[in-house]
């Protein structure tokens, strides 16, 4: 593709090395959860990884939420705007989402396409990213203008793209999935692989399975499409509690940054607590052994 | 390693004016957006000028007399994904149907995704044009289904399209299709709070709306985004009928013990409605054979008819027809 292309937004991620999409088609199957998940889980794959998440779900961003950042705003400095650091002082996990350009959190964002187009325009050339061995973006349900543009401003550095596809095992979610599986196609973004979420669920009572949302249809559509598949992950009521609550009490303002270090290192120590963070470093094992491959198939 | 310095007052595209736009430029919402001088010779004056609409959609006289004959236009809303608000249509449309002298629409908005087709059943359906318009598909003689879903060649094709296109089709939906004279029409949105929602809007502002179902689930990552969604429902005039909260428990079959899966770590639904000052409709429990009733295409509320999700089902709808004054 068009790699020798110097845009700002080629620029901006020139130190970027490795740019995954997770993407579902479905709305509510785990994108968010499981791109949150996908960040963690990378930045404590190694004492030294830089991870960025980028939140692309204008309209609906959970992000900021989900990684104990909910309140938080974007600054500006002379280089760009400076993502917010989930981290805090140890700065490896870099986040940015509309949620932090909010001035009230409850407003509804209610863009069209051109807007969404611009807004994702300045997340990819405005942000300084800096050196990052991985940036996971979280897109928002269906194949709109949101990863059109995506795609479209990220063609520079096409070569370092590549998709996770989140899926719950109902037919109605997986015919969603099948769909944003030809959008990747089209696209020519490669797929890491499927990942199946909410497979069964271990009643805390009696610890019989129930498969709350059927089982076993995501790997079944990896077999049928000829794609890995990464894993299954059982419905975890701990970590919806986790996803949730990562909010702090305060106010941020009254927060400082030390203290939200803290608390966020605090909450990737919870994580780990938690039955997905096990299952999930399979699959962050898979992701990553297949990446090279992955990315050289394509340059 | 948080910034010391001030917070940037609101970025740019934040206010619609686009970083590339000229000094003047009116902001990409505006009605003189791609039209004012200070347009002339900017890069995005082309997508501007064809994103606003210009005066009045020329489509609007046709969607006015086409809906003229539909008694009842209710909307299915939440800024939350998966929740289960194509469920919740469903049961909906099969509920008013299940009197014979109530005429029924579903119409699917959700063009990237629409899970309509397959929910009822339908999912192999073709649309059939007519002198009078394309025919909606008929679930039963008093249900007809419009969506995306029965004009994609086959069911694996994305739905690539962006806002416009998308806008496009909604207009088509209530202007070409053979709707007839409808008791109630349910429309099932996709989540968020994008073009689709501002287009039913826009194209039913004259005709009205006569309210909007917001569905969630208990937890607080889908009730953040409920809150926009009511938020934008206020922005835009439309009359929030209630909430539903869906996925509520779980009774594990086991042992009968009801746990919770998503929990409501912030008081769910309930806490939500009284916050925000609109009604709690009812709850729904978490019921695997509502997924699988919905993966094969039947009715959840016929086949399991004594069960508590569909004694919530009906309570809600019942509620529903209360508020609408059609009891
Ligand atoms: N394995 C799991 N077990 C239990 N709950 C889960 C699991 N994965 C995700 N969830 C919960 O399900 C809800 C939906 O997940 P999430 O928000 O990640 O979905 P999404 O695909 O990003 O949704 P949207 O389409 O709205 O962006 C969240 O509350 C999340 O905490
Ligand atoms: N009460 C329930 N118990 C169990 N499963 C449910 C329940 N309600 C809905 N489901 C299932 O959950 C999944 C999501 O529901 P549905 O497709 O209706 O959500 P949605 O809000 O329309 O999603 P989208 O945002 O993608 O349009 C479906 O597989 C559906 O069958
Ligand atoms: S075309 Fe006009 S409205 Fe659009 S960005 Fe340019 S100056 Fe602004
Ligand atoms: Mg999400
Ligand atoms: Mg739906």
């Amino acid at each position: 593709m068009a790699s020798t292309l110097d845009t700002p937004v080629a620029r901006r991620l020139r130190l970027v090395k490795h740019i995954i999409i997770v993407c579902s088609g479905k709305g509510g199957v785990g994108k968010s959860s499981v791109s949150a998940q996908l960040a963690l889980s990378l930045h404590a794959s190694t004492p030294h990884a830089r991870v960025g998440i980028l939140d692309v779900d204008l309209t609906g961003p959970s992000i900021p939420r989900m990684l104990g950042v909910n309140g938080h705003g974007v600054h500006q400095s002379s280089d760009g705007w400076v993502p917010v650091y989930a981290d805090g002082r140890d700065a490896r996990l870099a986040c940015m989402s509309v949620g932090f350009l909010l001035k009230k959190k409850d407003d509804s964002v209610v863009w069209r396409g051109p807007k969404k187009n611009a807004m994702i325009r300045q997340f990819l050339s405005d942000v300084r990213w800096g050196e990052l061995d991985y940036l996971v973006i979280d897109t928002p349900p269906g194949t709109s203008d949101e990863h059109l543009s995506l795609l479209e401003h990220m063609a520079p550095v096409h070569e370092r793209l590549s998709a996770v596809i989140v899926t719950t095992p109902q037919a109605v979610a997986l015919m969603d999935a099948i769909k944003c599986l030809s959008f990747t196609r089209t696209v020519n973004l490669p797929v890491l692989g499927v990942v199946e979420n909410m497979s069964g669920y271990v009643c805390p009572c009696c610890g019989e399975i129930s498969n709350v949302f059927s089982t076993g249809g995501g790997q079944e559509m990896a077999r049928q499409e000829s794609i890995p598949f990464l894993g299954s992950l059982p419905v975890d009521t701990e970590l919806v509690t986790l996803l949730d609550a990562a909010e702090p009490e305060e106010a941020p303002d009254a927060v400082e940054s030390g203290e939200a270090g803290q608390r966020s290192f605090e909450l990737l120590q919870r994580y780990q607590k938690t039955p997905s963070a096990a299952l999930f470093k399979n699959i962050v094992d898979a992701v990553v052994r297949t990446l090279p491959r992955v990315e050289e198939r394509l340059s | 390693m948080l910034a010391v310095q001030a917070p940037v007052p609101v970025p740019n595209a934040i206010n619609d004016v686009p970083e590339n736009a000229p000094e003047h430029c009116p902001g990409t919402e505006s009605e003189l957006a791609g039209k004012s001088d200070a347009c002339d010779g900017c890069a995005n004056q082309e997508i501007c000028a064809s994103n606003t609409p210009k005066g009045p959609d020329p489509a609007l006289p046709f969607i006015r007399e086409r809906m003229s004959t539909v008694k009842r236009k209710i909307l299915v809303l939440s800024g939350k994904g998966g929740v289960g608000k194509s469920t919740f249509t469903a049961q909906l449309g099969w509920a008013f149907a299940s009197d014979e002298e109530t005429q029924t629409g579903i119409m699917d908005v959700d063009i990237c995704g629409p899970s309509i087709p397959t929910i009822l059943g339908i999912a192999s359906e073709q649309v059939h044009a007519s002198s009078s318009g394309w025919s909606p598909v008929y679930v039963q003689d008093n249900l007809g289904v419009m969506s995306v879903g029965f004009m994609l060649p086959s069911a694996k094709d994305a739905v690539m399209w962006r806002g416009p296109k998308k806008n496009g089709i909604i207009a088509q939906f209530l202007k070409d299709v053979d709707w007839g004279v409808l008791d109630y029409l349910v429309i099932d949105t996709p989540p968020g709070t994008s073009d689709e929602h501002l287009s039913i809007v826009q194209f039913l502002k004259e005709s009205g709306i006569d309210g909007a179902v917001v569905v969630t689930t208990p937890q607080e990552v889908a009730l953040q985004d409920v809150r926009r969604e009511i938020d934008f429902c206020r922005k835009v005039g439309i009359r929030v009928l209630g909430v539903v909260e869906n996925m509520a428990g779980f009774v594990c079959p086991g042992c009968k013990t009801e746990s919770q899966i998503f929990k409501p770590t912030t008081g769910g639904a309930r806490r939500l409605a009284q916050d925000m000052g609109v009604e709690m409709l009812g709850s729904v429990p978490l019921d695997p054979r509502i997924g699988k009733s919905a993966d094969y295409g039947v009715s959840f509320l016929d086949e399991y008819p004594d069960s508590p999700a569909t004694t919530a089902y009906l309570d809600i709808i019942d509620r529903i027809k209360e508020i609408l004054g059609d009891t």
